[in-house]
C-alpha cells in the first residue's frame, strides 16, 4: 500500500460521490441513495485499514505531504495517530448510519441532501487527519456549513431560528480561532523560524504566557462551543430539535467530537502552559456540565431535547477526563467520546424511529409503547443502559475512567461527576417508563394501531451501534491500546519539564 | 475435569441460557391471542370488595379510613396484576395480544410452553458445577483464581476478569445456585399462563450470571460490575408486570435508590485504587495496614454505602417492599435469597478493611441494629403477605450487619446462608398461596388454607419455625449466633434489642401463617372453590428447600460459635481479628468456648424463650382472642396507640418524606434550572443576536442612498474638525 494516499482518499470518497451525483437525475431518488451510500461505504471500508495503524510505530503514520500554498508556508500534511484512527472510524460508521438511516424519511430535495451530507463528511473526517493548522481551519469550516443547510432545509418548524444560531455561535468560535492560529504561526515565525502552518513544527515551541493566555482563550471557544461546554451550550437543543434524525446522529456523533478532539490535538499540546493554568476553572465548568445538564435533562417534556441535555452532561465528562492531564482521566475522555457517538447517536436514531410514525416527540404524548413495539423497545432499552453507564456496556468504561482520573486530580471533584450515577438513572428511565411503560396516552391511542416495530433499514442502521454498545464494554482493550500513546504524548506534553503553567491572570 | 474450567463455566451456562432465550425464546412459547380470561377473575374479585368482609378482627384499629390506608394494594394480586393493572386500561381494540395476561379461560386453547428448558437445563448443570467446585473447595481445602482475560488496561490501571474462588465465595455459592435452580423450577409453574414467558426465563439466566459475576470476582470492579448488572436484573424483573403503573415504578425506585448507594461504593473503589494502585483483593487486603486510619475509615464507609443500598438497609431500604410488585418467584430469589445479600457479602469480603476502620464497624453495627428493630416494627402491621416477608428481610439483613459490625463475620454468613434457603422458602411459599388463593395477597381476606393447601403449609410453617428462631430449625442457630457473639463481645445493649426483634420476628411471622393458614377463609366464597394446591413443579421447590431450613443450623452450626462453617471461613476472616470486641467483655477476657451450662446454654434458652413468647402472643391474637390486638393498641398509654399504628401501618412515612423531598423537590429544582437555562443563559445569547440587530439596524438608518444626507454628514464632520483645530489645537 505505500504510495497510496490512504488517507485523502478516506476523506476524499464522499466528494467523489457528491460529484457523481452531480450526473444522475435528482428525480431518481433510487439511484441517489444507493450512489450516497457506495461512497460511504468505501469511506468506510478504507478506514478498516487503519487499523493496520502501528501503536508502537512513528507518531503520525499514513501521512501525505504536498505543497499548498508556499508562499505562506501552508502545506496539504496528513497524517494518523491512535486518536484520530478511532474518530475516523467513528464518524465513517457513523456515516454510513446515518445515510442508511435517511433512506425512507428523507423524501424532498433528495439530491441535494445527500450531497450535503457527503460534504459534510468531508469537513469531519478532514478535521480529524489534518496536520496542518490552516488545512485543519479549512475542513473545521468545510464541516460547519453543510450542517447549515442539513438544519435548515430538511429541519422541523423552528429550522431557521435553530441553524442561524448553530452557525453564528460556531461561527464566532472559529473565527477567533483562526486569529489564534495565525498568533500562534506569527509568534513562531517572527523567533527566527520559517513561516510554517505545520502542526509538528509548532507544536513544543515556547510560546510568550500572554500569546499562551490569549490563543488558548480563543481555540478555548471555538472548541468548548462545539462540545459544548456550559454555559456555551444553548444552541445544541435547538440544533437537535430541529435537525432531522440523520443530522442530529452526525450532529451528536461527531460533530461535538470535533471540539473534544480540538482541545486534545492543538489546546494541550501547543499551549501547555496556559492548558495548565486554565484546567481549574475547566474542569469546574465541566463538573457544572455534568450535572447541570442531567438535571435539566430530567424535566424536558420533548425526547430529542431530553437526549440533547444528556449530551450536554456526557460531554462535560470528556472536558473532565481532559483536563486532569492523567492517563485514566484522558483514556475515559476519549473513551466516552466513542461511546457517547454510539449511544447518543443509536438514541437519536431510535427517537427518529417513533417521530417518523407519529411525527411528534413529547414523552407525556406516549406511553406503554413496550406492548405494541416490543424489539423497539428493547433496543431502546439497550442504549439507555449503555448511556446511563451500566457496566458491560460502552458507557462505563469512558465515565468511569474519567472519574477514576479525576479521583486522582481531587476526590471531591470525583465526588461530584459520580452523582451522575444517580443523575442519569433519574432522567434515562424516568423517560423509559413514561414511554414504554404503563398504558398508552390518549394521544398515542389514535396511532396504536398503525404503530410498527422497526423495519428493516432502521435494523440494519442500529445493528452496528449496537454490537458496537456490546463489544466495547465487554472488550475495550483494542481501543485503549489505540489511544494509549496519544495520551501519553499529551501528558508528557503538558507535563514536561519547566512547564507549571503561568500564575492567575488576575 | 479441572475445577477452574468448571470455575469459568458457572457463569458463562446462565449466559448462554440468557442469550439463548433472547435469541429463540419467543419461537418456543406459542400463547393464544384470546386466552384472557379476565373476565371472570374480575367478577369475583369485584364480589369480594361487593361482600362485606369482616376483618375487623385483624386491625387493630377498626376504622373506616384505616382500610383504605392499610391494603393500598388489595387486590393487585400477583399474577393478577396485568389482568387488572391493564385489561381493563386498554380497550380491548388496542389490545395486540402481545401484552401479558393472567390464566387461561377454561376451555379455551391451552399455551404451550418450551422456552424454559434450555435456561432451567443449563441452570441445573451449573448447579451440579456448583456444588462440585463448593466440595472442591470446603472440604477440599482449596482456594482456585481463574483469569480469563484482561478487561481495562489504562496505564497503571489494570482490571482482569478473573475469578476468585475461597470459602466465602463457595458459601454464597451454595445458596445462589441452590435457590437459583430451584426458582427456575418453581417459575416453570409459577409463570404459566405469562406472555412474557420466555422474557422471565431470560432475565432470570442474565440474572443468575451476573450474581455468580458478583460473588465470585476477583476483584473490587469486578464486584461492582456485577453488583450493576443485578440492579438491571432487579429493575427489569420488578417491573416485568410493566403495564402496570405501580410495578413500571417500583422498577425505577429500586434502580434510582440503589444508585444512590452505588455512587458511594464506587468512589469508595476509587479510593482504594488511588491510594493503593491495586483492586485485587489479596493486595488490597494485604496492603490496607500501610494506609492511615481516617483513609481506611472514609473507603470503609463508602463501600458501605454501596451495601445499604443494596441490601435495603436504613435509609436506603425503602425500595425493597416496593420491589414486591415484581413476580414472587423474583421476591424469592433476588429480594431474598440472592441479590439483596450482597451488601452483606461486599463487608464481609472486605472485611480487613472494615477491620482497620472501628468507626465504620460501629456505624455497620449500629445502622444494623437500627433497622432490624425498624424494619420489624413495620412488619408487624402489614397485611399484604409479601411485604410482611419483605420487611421481615429487611430486618433479617439488618442482623447480618449488625453481626458484620461486631465483628461476627461468620456468624453474620451463618445467618446469610440459612436466611437464604429459609425465605427464599417463604417467599415461593407465599407464592404458592398467592396462587392457590386467586391472587389474593392480603391477609385478611385469607384464612383457612391448610385445609386445601397441605404441603404449602407444612412447609411454610417449617420456614417460620426457621424464622421465628425455634431450636432445631436453621435460624435459631445462626440467629442465636448473632446474638450471643453480640453478648459475648460486650454489646449488651445491642443483644438486648436484638433479643425484642427476634420476639417482634417470631411474632409477626406467625401473625401471617395463623392469618393464611388458620382461623375461617375470609375471602369471597366463589373463591373458596377454587383455592387449591400449586402445581408439582412449584410444590418439589418447596419439599426440597424444607431440608437445609431443618438442617443447615444442625449441620453447620453445632457447637454454637464453633461449627463447621467457623472452620470453613477461618480462612476469610483470618485477618480481621479480633475487631469489633469490646474491652472488657467476655472474648476480651478470653473466654472463646461455648459451655452448655454456662452463658452460651442461658442465651441460647433465652433466644428459644422468645421465639416461643412470639408464637404464643400470635397464637392468642390471631387463633384464640382475635379481638385482643386492638384492645392492646387501645391500652397503649397517653392514647399512642392508635398513631403509633398509623406510623407502622405507613412504613412511618419515610417514602412519602422522599418523595416529597427527592422526588419533588428534584423536579423543583430541575425546572428552575431549566428556567435558567432558557431565560438567562439562553437569553444572553438571543440579546447578543438582538443586540447586534438592534445595533446594525440603527446604523443602518444613516445609509440612506441620498447624496444630500451624505454632503450634510461631510459639511458636518468638517465643522466638527475646523472647530476641534480651532479650539484644541490652536
Amino acid at each position: 500500500m505505500d504510495g497510496f494516499p490512504l488517507l485523502s482518499a478516506i476523506v476524499f470518497s464522499p466528494v467523489i460521490g457528491a460529484l457523481i451525483l452531480l450526473f444522475v437525475p435528482g428525480t431518481n431518488h433510487r439511484a441517489v441513495r444507493w450512489i450516497a451510500l457506495g461512497a460511504v461505504l468505501v469511506s468506510f471500508a478504507l478506514s478498516l485499514l487503519l487499523l493496520g495503524y502501528d501503536p508502537a510505530g512513528s507518531e503520525f503514520q499514513f501521512r501525505e505531504d504536498l505543497p499548498w500554498i508556499d508562499a505562506f508556508g501552508i502545506r496539504y500534511t496528513l497524517g494518523v495517530d491512535g486518536l484520530s484512527v478511532v474518530l475516523v472510524m467513528l464518524t465513517t460508521l457513523l456515516s454510513v448510519v446515518a445515510i442508511v438511516y435517511s433512506w425512507e424519511p428523507i423524501q424532498t430535495k433528495v439530491k441535494a441532501y445527500y450531497a450535503t451530507m457527503l460534504l459534510l463528511m468531508v469537513g469531519m473526517l478532514g478535521v480529524f487527519v489534518a496536520l496542518d493548522l490552516f488545512l485543519f481551519y479549512v475542513f473545521w469550516e468545510v464541516s460547519l456549513f453543510p450542517m447549515y443547510f442539513v438544519i435548515g432545509i430538511w429541519g422541523g418548524p423552528q429550522r431557521i431560528y435553530a441553524t442561524v444560531k448553530f452557525v453564528l455561535y460556531t461561527l464566532v468560535g472559529s473565527l477567533l480561532m483562526l486569529v489564534a492560529i495565525l498568533a500562534v504561526v506569527i509568534a513562531h515565525a517572527a523567533s527566527g523560524n520559517s513561516l510554517t502552518f505545520s502542526y509538528e513544527a509548532l507544536r513544543g515551541f515556547a510560546y510568550t504566557d500572554s500569546l499562551q493566555a490569549l490563543a488558548f482563550v480563543a481555540f478555548f471557544l471555538a472548541f468548548a462551543i462545539k462540545v459544548p461546554m456550559w454555559p456555551l451550550h444553548t444552541w445544541l437543543p435547538d440544533a437537535h430539535v430541529e435537525a432531522p434524525t440523520a443530522g442530529s446522529i452526525i450532529l451528536a456523533g461527531v460533530l461535538l467530537k470535533l471540539g473534544g478532539y480540538g482541545f486534545l490535538r492543538y489546546n494541550l499540546p501547543l499551549l501547555p502552559d496556559a492548558a495548565i493554568s486554565f484546567a481549574p476553572i475547566i474542569i469546574g465548568l465541566a463538573v457544572i456540565a455534568i450535572i447541570y445538564g442531567g438535571l435539566v435533562a430530567m424535566v424536558q417534556p420533548d425526547l430529542k431535547k431530553l437526549v440533547a441535555y444528556s449530551s450536554v452532561s456526557h460531554m462535560g465528562f470528556v472536558m473532565l477526563g481532559t483536563f486532569v492531564f492523567n492517563e485514566q482521566g484522558l483514556q475515559g475522555a476519549i473513551y466516552q467520546m466513542i461511546s457517547h457517538g454510539i449511544t447518543t447517536g443509536a438514541l437519536f436514531l431510535l427517537v427518529g424511529v417513533i417521530y417518523e410514525q407519529t411525527h411528534d416527540r413529547q414523552i407525556a404524548h406516549m406511553g406503554g409503547l413496550n406492548a405494541r413495539v416490543p424489539r423497539y423497545a428493547a433496543m431502546f432499552g439497550l442504549f439507555t443502559f449503555a448511556s446511563i453507564g451500566l457496566p458491560g456496556l460502552s458507557g462505563f468504561v469512558g465515565e468511569f475512567l474519567v472519574i477514576l482520573g479525576a479521583f486522582r486530580y481531587n476526590g471531591l471533584v470525583a465526588a461530584a461527576a459520580m452523582v451522575v450515577v444517580i443523575i442519569s438513572a433519574v432522567y434515562m428511565l424516568w423517560m423509559f417508563q413514561r414511554v414504554f411503560f404503563s398504558v398508552p396516552s390518549d394521544w398515542m391511542r389514535k396511532w396504536w394501531p398503525s404503530l410498527r416495530d422497526m423495519n428493516r433499514t432502521e435494523w440494519i442502521a442500529l445493528a452496528p451501534l449496537a454490537v458496537l454498545a456490546v463489544v466495547l464494554g465487554v472488550y475495550p482493550g483494542p481501543v485503549l491500546d489505540m489511544i494509549s500513546v496519544p495520551v501519553d504524548r499529551i501528558i508528557e506534553a503538558v507535563n514536561g519539564a519547566g512547564l507549571t503553567g503561568f500564575g492567575p491572570l488576575w | 475435569m479441572p475445577i477452574e474450567l468448571l470455575i469459568a463455566l458457572i457463569p458463562a451456562l446462565p449466559l448462554a441460557g440468557f442469550l439463548f432465550a433472547v435469541l429463540v425464546g419467543a419461537r418456543l412459547d406459542h400463547v393464544p391471542i384470546h386466552g384472557h380470561g379476565h373476565a371472570d377473575r374480575d367478577k369475583h374479585t369485584d364480589a369480594r370488595h361487593a361482600g362485606a368482609v369482616d376483618d375487623s378482627a385483624f386491625r387493630g384499629v377498626p376504622s373506616e379510613e384505616e382500610q383504605a390506608a392499610t391494603s393500598p394494594h388489595a387486590g393487585h394480586a400477583d399474577d393478577l396484576a396485568n389482568a387488572e393493572g391493564a385489561a381493563g386500561v386498554i380497550p380491548a381494540e388496542l389490545n395486540d395480544g402481545l401484552g401479558q395476561s393472567g390464566h387461561v379461560t377454561p376451555g379455551a386453547e391451552r399455551p404451550r410452553y418450551r422456552s424454559w428448558i434450555v435456561p432451567t437445563g443449563l441452570v441445573g448443570l451449573m448447579w451440579i458445577f456448583s456444588m462440585i467446585v463448593f466440595a472442591a473447595v470446603i472440604f477440599g481445602g482449596n482456594e482456585y483464581e481463574v483469569t480469563i482475560y484482561e478487561w481495562i488496561a489504562s496505564g497503571d490501571f489494570v482490571i482482569n476478569i478473573s475469578f476468585l474462588v475461597d470459602g466465602l465465595t463457595a458459601m454464597l455459592l451454595l445458596v445462589v445456585s441452590t435457590v437459583g435452580f430451584l426458582v427456575h423450577v418453581y417459575s416453570i409453574g409459577y409463570m404459566d399462563g405469562d406472555r412474557g414467558f420466555w422474557r422471565f426465563f431470560a432475565y432470570l439466566n442474565l440474572f443468575m450470571f451476573s450474581m455468580l459475576l458478583l460473588i465470585a470476582g476477583d476483584n473490587f470492579l469486578m464486584l461492582y460490575v456485577g453488583w450493576e448488572a443485578v440492579g438491571l436484573c432487579s429493575y427489569a424483573l420488578i417491573g416485568f408486570w410493566y403495564k402496570k403503573p405501580s410495578a413500571a415504578g417500583a422498577a425505577k425506585k429500586a434502580f434510582i435508590v440503589n444508585r444512590v448507594g452505588d455512587l458511594g461504593f464506587g468512589l469508595g473503589i476509587m479510593m482504594i485504587w488511588v491510594n493503593l494502585e491495586t483492586l485485587s483483593f489479596r493486595e488490597v487486603f494485604a496492603q490496607i495496614g500501610t494506609l492511615d486510619e481516617a483513609t481506611i475509615t472514609v473507603i470503609a464507609l463508602l463501600l458501605f454505602a454501596g451495601a445499604v443500598g443494596k441490601s435495603a438497609q436504613f435509609p436506603l431500604h425503602v425500595w425493597l417492599p416496593d420491589a414486591m410488585e415484581g413476580p414472587t418467584p423474583v421476591s424469592a430469589l433476588i429480594h431474598a435469597a440472592t441479590m439483596v445479600n450482597a451488601g452483606v457479602y461486599l463487608v464481609a469480603r472486605a472485611n480487613p478493611i472494615f477491620a482497620e476502620a472501628p468507626v465504620a464497624m460501629w456505624t455497620v453495627a449500629i445502622i444494623g441494629v437500627f433497622t432490624a428493630i425498624f424494619a420489624a416494627a413495620i412488619a408487624l402491621t402489614q397485611n399484604d403477605i409479601k411485604k410482611v416477608l419483605a420487611y421481615s428481610t429487611v430486618s433479617q439483613l439488618a442482623y447480618m450487619f449488625f453481626a458484620l459490625g461486631i465483628g461476627a463475620w461468620t456468624a453474620a454468613i451463618f445467618h446469610l446462608v440459612s436466611h437464604g434457603f429459609f425465605k427464599g422458602l417463604l417467599f415461593m411459599g407465599s407464592g404458592s398461596v398467592i396462587h392457590g388463593a386467586g391472587g389474593e395477597q392480603d391477609m385478611r381476606f385469607m384464612g383457612n388454607l391448610r385445609a386445601r393447601m397441605r404441603w404449602t403449609y407444612l412447609t411454610m410453617v417449617v420456614g417460620s419455625l426457621a424464622l421465628a428462631g425455634i431450636p432445631i430449625f436453621a435460624g435459631f442457630f445462626s440467629k442465636d449466633e448473632i446474638l450471643a457473639e453480640a453478648f459475648n463481645r460486650g454489646y449488651g445493649v445491642f443483644y438486648l434489642v436484638g433479643i425484642v426483634v427476634a420476639f417482634m420476628t417470631a411474632f409477626y411471622t406467625f401473625r401471617m401463617i395463623f392469618m393464611t393458614f388458620w382461623g375461617t377463609w375470609r375471602g369471597p366464597k366463589a373463591a373458596w372453590d377454587r383455592v387449591h394446591e400449586s402445581a408439582p413443579t412449584m410444590v418439589a421447590p418447596l419439599l426440597i428447600l424444607s431440608v437445609p431450613t431443618v438442617l443447615v443450623g444442625l449441620l453447620l452450626g453445632i457447637p454454637p460459635e464453633g461449627g463447621l462453617i467457623h472452620g470453613w471461613l477461618e480462612e476469610v476472616f483470618h485477618d480481621a481479628g479480633e475487631a469489633g470486641v469490646l474491652p472488657g467483655s467476655i472474648v476480651a477476657g478470653g473466654h472463646h468456648d461455648f459451655e452448655l451450662f454456662g452463658i452460651g446454654g442461658l442465651l441460647l434458652l433465652v433466644g428459644a424463650a422468645v421465639g416461643v413468647a412470639g408464637i404464643a402472643l400470635a397464637y392468642r391474637w390471631y387463633v384464640q382472642r382475635p379481638e385482643s390486638a386492638g384492645r392492646f393498641v387501645g391500652r397503649i398509654p397517653l392514647g399512642l396507640g392508635p398513631g403509633m399504628y398509623r406510623a407502622s401501618v405507613n412504613k412511618y412515612y419515610v417514602d412519602d418524606i422522599y418523595q416529597l423531598v427527592w422526588s419533588r423537590g428534584g423536579v423543583l429544582l430541575s425546572n428552575a434550572l431549566w428556567w435558567f437555562d432558557a431565560k438567562v443563559i439562553d437569553g444572553a445569547v438571543n440579546g447578543a443576536g438582538w443586540l447586534a440587530r438592534t445595533i446594525g439596524g440603527g446604523l443602518r438608518r444613516t445609509q440612506t442612498g441620498r447624496v444630500e444626507n451624505y454632503g450634510l454628514g461631510i459639511a458636518a464632520g468638517l465643522a466638527v474638525v475646523l472647530l476641534v483645530y480651532a479650539t484644541v489645537v490652536r
